[in-house]
């Protein structure tokens, strides 16, 4: 598919990075070979292979219920850039 | 022209874990901001999330009860979106193959006829933060006790068509999920919140109509008055000649009215995606063969053996089954006492209606279920009138003796059965009422029959209440005529 600087744009904003316009129009030269060699994987038979949910031939271990940690707000708090009464304090996200 | 509302319900339920779905930290309610949240909940780099035991097998005990398939294998998924209480950026979620499948639950209307509404799939999925918008110098503050607290999200098939249908469905898996202990279901602290899909369509019409999504809806009344105010919403929308458009709405319950919330320019894009940070889920026959054999007896089965076995109507069963506290208190004031009928005109009269007048649930009745069984025991063979038992009903509520033997002992209310002691109280009453009796000798037979109502009043005013009624009636009855 044909790449547009229009959807570098969008997947910039849906993932919050800053890019400029002189970034802008190399990523689409970078993403679109990217999406080439995806078209030529998609080219590829896979009718009756199920997808695979993890490259690891693994399952999913599960813990048991029981509460193991302990509160380390002040520690964790210490790398925020502000707090108040326990909260972390961002810009705000209403109006 | 006629319109038919088509309403499907996604009903998310905190279950009662210890821990969080991903992370050892507690998911207790109330905690002080943030003592709760953890280097995992907080997504901060290099943690791993691993996927709490009792939060899968709580799904599949609500999957079992809806009669769900169960797949043997399941995947989480990322569900990617920036907002401040979703700190790794991207919520865990199960989007194409959720831990449980396609099932059913069976709902009571007003009528008691009862419908089938089919549950297209329930998934796991882990709660975020809460936001407070208060003033905080210009800023919003997170708190995130609440990131990683694990949720079953039961989707619903579009099946009900009226917000009565609605809510009774709503009831019935608060019902399935207090009974199966996996949550607490208390809607007021938001451990049952649901989204509500309405749309409208010309009756007869297949083709369903445009949908408005409410969301956050957190209680059974708010779900019918959210619905009935979107419904008149959509059709004056369309009969004015305008369109339903997709959207998400909020209900405000203080103007009984959705609004729109603002659509942003851009439609969300969640780009999800199976999570590298999990494995697939797999779950074996013996494993769902081992939950299925803890089963609790549940909500449908109950109403069907309170109906079959026990001979209660369908409304009796239907309210006595309704939460599993009321359920076995009655089951066991029906043991004690070994008559289902009176057990539950009790329960449901003057045991609810004295919770209700001091707002209490029934895990704290002060008359418990064994003193009110043993208490209609006494009614039944004749130890105490009606009327004394709601005497002792009152003094066993008001803590003034242990068992109903105690309280009827305490008060001499023991009746009267005596037929000697009740013919001396109504010569007594005879001898001093000759006005009445004058009255009675000159009236008319067919009258006389009410008449005799005084008599009795006075008969068992002097027995203090204890006297047998019915051997009072009859034994003034033949002392009267006697006179005639």
């Amino acid at each position: 598919m044909a790449l547009e600087e229009s959807h570098v744009r969008r997947a910039a904003h849906l993932a919050r990075l800053a890019v400029s316009d002189d970034q802008a129009s190399g990523f689409v030269d970078d993403l679109s070979r990217i999406l080439d060699m995806v078209d030529q994987l998609q080219s590829l038979d896979t009718d009756g292979i199920a997808p695979l949910a993890h490259p690891l031939d693994a399952t999913q271990r599960l813990r048991a219920d029981e509460v193991t940690e302990t509160n380390q707000r002040d520690a964790f708090q210490r790398c925020a850039p502000a707090v108040e009464n326990g909260l972390y304090l961002v810009p705000r996200v209403v109006e | 022209m006629q319109w038919e509302t088509v309403i499907g319900l996604e009903v998310h339920v905190q279950l009662a874990t210890r821990s969080k779905i991903f992370s050892g930290a507690s998911t207790a309610f109330g905690a002080e901001p943030n003592t709760q949240a953890c280097a995992v909940d907080l997504g901060l780099p290099g943690v791993l999330p691993v996927l709490n035991e009792q939060a899968v097998a709580m799904a599949v005990q609500f999957g079992l009860a809806v009669h769900a398939d169960i797949p043997e294998v399941s995947v989480f998924d990322r569900k990617n979106y920036f907002y401040p209480d979703l700190p790794k950026g991207y919520q865990t979620s199960q989007m194409y193959h959720p831990i449980v499948g396609a099932g059913d639950v069976e709902i009571t209307l007003d009528d008691e006829s009862t419908k089938r509404i089919r549950i297209h799939h329930a998934h796991l999925e882990e709660d975020a933060g809460k936001s407070l918008h208060e003033d905080f110098h210009g800023m919003t503050g997170i708190d995130l006790n609440r990131a990683g607290t694990p949720l079953l999200e039961i989707v619903s098939e579009p099946d009900m068509r009226s917000a009565k249908e609605a809510a009774a469905y709503l009831k019935a898996i608060h019902s399935i999920v207090t009974y199966l202990g996996i949550s607490d279901g208390n809607m007021a602290e938001g451990s049952m919140r649901c989204d509500v899909n309405v749309s409208v369509r010309p009756k007869g019409q297949e083709a369903f109509g445009t949908r408005a999504e409410i969301k956050n809806v957190n209680s059974f009344r708010f779900v019918e008055r959210a619905i009935a105010y979107e419904v008149e919403r959509q059709i004056e929308l369309i009969e004015d000649g305008g369109k339903v458009v997709q959207e998400t709405r909020l209900f405000d319950p203080e103007r009984d009215e959705t609004r729109s919330m603002r659509t942003k320019e851009e439609a969300n894009d969640y780009r999800y995606f199976p999570c590298p940070d999990l494995l697939p889920v797999v779950l074996d026959q013996a494993y769902l063969d081992h939950l299925r054999s803890q089963l609790p007896e549940l909500p449908a089965d109950k109403r069907a053996r309170f109906q079959n076995e026990l001979g209660l109507s369908v409304y009796d069963a239907h309210v006595l089954s309704a939460s599993r506290e009321m359920a076995e208190f009655f089951e066991e004031v029906q043991q004690v006492c070994g008559d289902a009928k009176q057990a539950a005109n009790w329960v449901q009269g003057e045991l609810s209606g004295a919770l209700n007048r001091e707002n209490l649930s029934i895990q704290n009745s002060p008359v418990s279920a064994k003193q009110l069984g043993e208490l209609i025991s006494r009614v039944l063979d004749d130890t105490i009138n009606g009327k004394a038992a709601k005497q002792v009903f009152q003094a066993l509520w008001n803590g003034q003796g242990d068992s109903a033997d105690a309280v009827i002992d305490a008060k001499g209310l023991k009746q009267v059965t005596d037929t000697g002691a009740i013919e001396a109280m109504i010569d007594q009453v005879i001898a001093e009422s000759p006005a009445q009796v004058a009255q009675y000798r000159d009236s008319e037979p067919e009258k006389r029959g009410k008449m005799i109502g005084y008599f009795v009043g006075q008969v068992m005013k002097a027995s203090r209440g204890t006297a047998n009624p019915q051997q009072v009636n009859g034994l003034l009855k033949e002392k009267l005529d006697a006179l005639l």
